[in-house]
């Protein structure tokens, strides 16, 4: 069966005065009907970008250059008409944001943004609109959901907010929902109710999701595969189990050891990943992590390394130019507690000059 | 709600005394032409000039004549007697007032009907040759004196010495009947000073509100408008231009109020028997009743349309409340 979404070469550039910000650069992804994809990457990754593309979303920008395919069903919505993904919007394809403050009208009460939304797609009556918003917010676990659709947005929680967010999403029923950083403007306890919403709603309503995020602990919950990105290209992907077991980018690495763990002594630092995110407009030439990445080589500089299959697992795709056997042996070094420059003595890689540009000076 | 209307009421009342004392010390301190001799005419004899200084009351010290003023006001509602011909200041504004809000009232429409249009428009298509010539055309119209504009437009298209001989001219504004009782003559009169009155604002409005709706249009609400597969019109009039023309009604009601107050130019350049041109005459007469009461009454309708701005603005925008 074909794949419910699919993202074949996507390539987004913004043209701007600064010159081209080349944001998303030969993505490929699926998402199978009624499953979660994560797509994981710091901010300017190209993570956000990506996902408004297939909403049709980046039309509205008259300086985006977008080129690859988005099948959705089958159908490329980067050659459909702007009236034929409107349709889709909302309807099969639906979008929730990072600020449910911001996303909301502010002069209008959560029933009329909810009915509007139904109201786009189904010829139905304002009663039956609003039984059916009711009946979304009642879903979604937001108390006496009668009462509050008289509400606006301010007189909504952030969590709250966000509920009606998805439930806006979610009204028309439609086969996927991108969740972009739905968590990330709300308190960590609310987090977590969020997930768990998105998660029950996901098996009971069997919509595909991706959610979009840069913490790794989110998808944790919530996704059944994984794309990690990096300045605009997809650099690890494969199932949950298998990024979480065996990650074998140098960047997951960084991602994942600056994650807080329960499981961890108390006196383990977190790392964060040292430099900042790469310029999408003078990108670093051959691996576009190389001037951050404690194992670079010189000829890492110049190749850009390809998204390939594990040797013993054909899901999980890498793109990086260290043999396999040795990032094996950098994740267990890593895995067992071992600073980067101990990992590397220890596997045998040798160091190219002092790799980690500091904070602040790097190139480009 | 209540309490804070009230509030409003009673501060408008304090702000209003303190204009009037202003307006009235700057006439007694300051050296202006000496009422008494303007009223008495030529080679007035000194017993004549004294009488008259009696009569006005002139005689007596500022505090003293302020006292009487106020109490007047406050007590009877009477704004005094013009220094000038002794008609009663009060019934001089009610009788000039149907002008000047005609000419007010009927500028905003039009400036209205051309700006937010003009403004949308050029939001929606910002970038575009048709925008760029709009906020041009725009920029040089707010940039036109009122005077000048009146004077080409009177040189241009008045029935009496135009080039076009389209409009009627200065001066035509009948000198009996309002717009509802003759509004023919009324209307014919003032579509020169209407359009030469609106112009400016139009172009101030027509840019405030593209930049309004340029900016409201990169909000998230935006975002989440379309996401959810509305159509485009829909999203720019009921989310982007429902948000972005909320502003306009805090300037529309500043605007207003002060062209309420008297359109001095306009009604000067068209000799529009307004309160505009009543506040001119006087101050060249030295008329003080009647310079303060034109000045009461243009501040109070400044004061009075923001109080009534705040109170819409509380309808507008469910966030507001008092």
């Amino acid at each position: 069966m074909a794949p419910l979404l699919e993202v074949k070469d996507l390539s987004v550039t913004f043209d701007t005065e600064d010159g081209r910000v080349q944001a998303v650069d030969k993505v490929s992804y699926t998402v199978e009907s009624g499953k979660a994809l994560g797509i994981v990457g710091e901010s300017g990754s190209g993570k956000s970008v990506s996902s408004l593309t297939v909403m049709g979303l980046t039309r509205f920008f008259s300086n985006a250059i977008i080129s690859g395919e988005v099948l959705f069903e089958g159908r490329d919505l980067l050659k459909a008409s702007d009236d034929e993904i409107r349709n889709l919007r909302g309807n099969e394809i639906s979008m929730i944001f990072q600020d449910p403050l911001s996303s909301l009208h502010p002069f209008y009460t959560i029933g009329d943004q909810l009915t509007e939304a139904i109201r786009a797609h189904r010829k139905v009556s304002r009663a039956q609109a609003m039984d059916r918003a009711v009946e979304m917010l009642g879903l979604v676990g937001i108390p006496e959901p009668r009462k509050r659709v008289a509400g606006y947005p301010h007189e909504f929680s952030g969590g709250m907010r966000q509920r009606v967010m998805i439930a806006m999403g979610l009204i028309n029923d439609p086969k996927l929902l991108i969740a972009d950083e739905p968590t990330t403007a709300l308190d960590v306890t609310v987090q977590a109710q969020i997930l768990d919403l998105l998660e029950r709603l996901q098996r009971e309503l069997d919509t595909a999701i991706v959610l979009i995020t840069h913490d790794l602990g989110v998808v944790a919950e919530v996704a059944d595969e994984i794309a990690v990105m990096y300045a605009g290209r997809v650099v690890e992907r494969g199932q949950k189990d298998a990024i979480f077991a065996k990650p074998r980018h140098p960047y997951t690495w960084g991602l994942l050891r600056s994650i807080p763990r329960l499981d961890q002594a108390r006196g383990d630092e977190l790392v964060p990943i040292p430099g900042r995110p790469p310029s999408l407009i003078n990108r670093p030439h051959g691996c576009a992590f190389h001037p951050r990445c404690p194992y670079v080589q010189p000829d890492h500089m110049r190749v850009v390394p390809p998204l390939e299959p594990l040797a013993d697992d054909a899901a999980h795709l890498v793109a990086c130019l260290l043999p396999e056997a040795q990032r094996t042996a950098l994740w267990n070094e890593l895995k067992a507690g071992g600073t980067p420059e101990e990992a590397r003595a220890r596997a045998g890689v040798t160091s190219a000059g002092p790799p980690v540009v500091a904070e602040g000076s790097q190139a480009g | 709600m209540l309490a804070f209307v009230i509030r409003r009421i009673l501060w408008m009342i304090v702000l209003l005394i303190i204009i009037s004392f202003v307006t009235f010390m700057i006439f007694s301190v300051l050296p202006s032409a000496d009422p008494v001799l303007l009223r008495a005419g030529r080679n007035a004899s000194p017993e004549l000039v004294k009488s008259i200084t009696k009569t006005l009351g002139l005689d007596k010290p500022w505090y003293v004549q302020y006292g009487k003023y106020m109490q007047n006001l406050v007590l009877h509602f009477d704004f005094g007697y013009s220094y000038q011909n002794n008609i009663s200041v009060r019934a001089q504004i009610m009788d000039r007032m149907p002008a000047t809000a005609t000419l007010a009232f009927g500028a905003m429409i039009i400036w209205l009907l051309i700006g937010i249009p003009i403004g949308i428009f050029s939001a929606v298509r910002r970038g575009t040759w048709a925008d760029k010539s709009a906020m041009g055309t725009a920029l040089v119209f707010i940039s036109a004196p009122v005077y000048w504009l009146g004077l080409v437009s009177l040189y241009l298209f008045s029935k009496d010495i135009g080039v076009w001989p389209i409009f009627d001219g200065a001066g035509t504004y009948p000198t009996s009947g309002n717009i509802f009782t003759n509004p023919v003559a009324v209307i014919q009169s003032l579509i020169l000073p209407w359009l030469v009155l609106a112009a400016s604002f139009a172009a101030i409005y027509a840019r405030f509100l593209r930049g309004n709706l340029t900016e409201v249009l990169g909000e998230d609400y935006i975002r989440t408008a379309r996401s959810k597969g509305l159509g485009e019109r829909r999203v720019i009039y009921k989310h982007g231009v429902r948000s972005a023309i909320t502003p306009i009604v805090t300037i529309l009601g500043l605007d207003l109020g002060i062209l309420l107050g008297g359109a001095i130019l306009t009604e000067t350049v068209f000799n529009i028997p307004g309160i505009g041109r009543l506040a001119f005459d006087s101050i060249q007469k030295s008329d003080l009743p009647t310079v303060q009461g034109t000045v009461l009454i243009g501040a109070f309708f400044i004061i009075f349309l923001n109080l009534v701005v705040d109170i819409v603005y509380a309808f507008l925008d469910p966030r507001v409340r008092y």
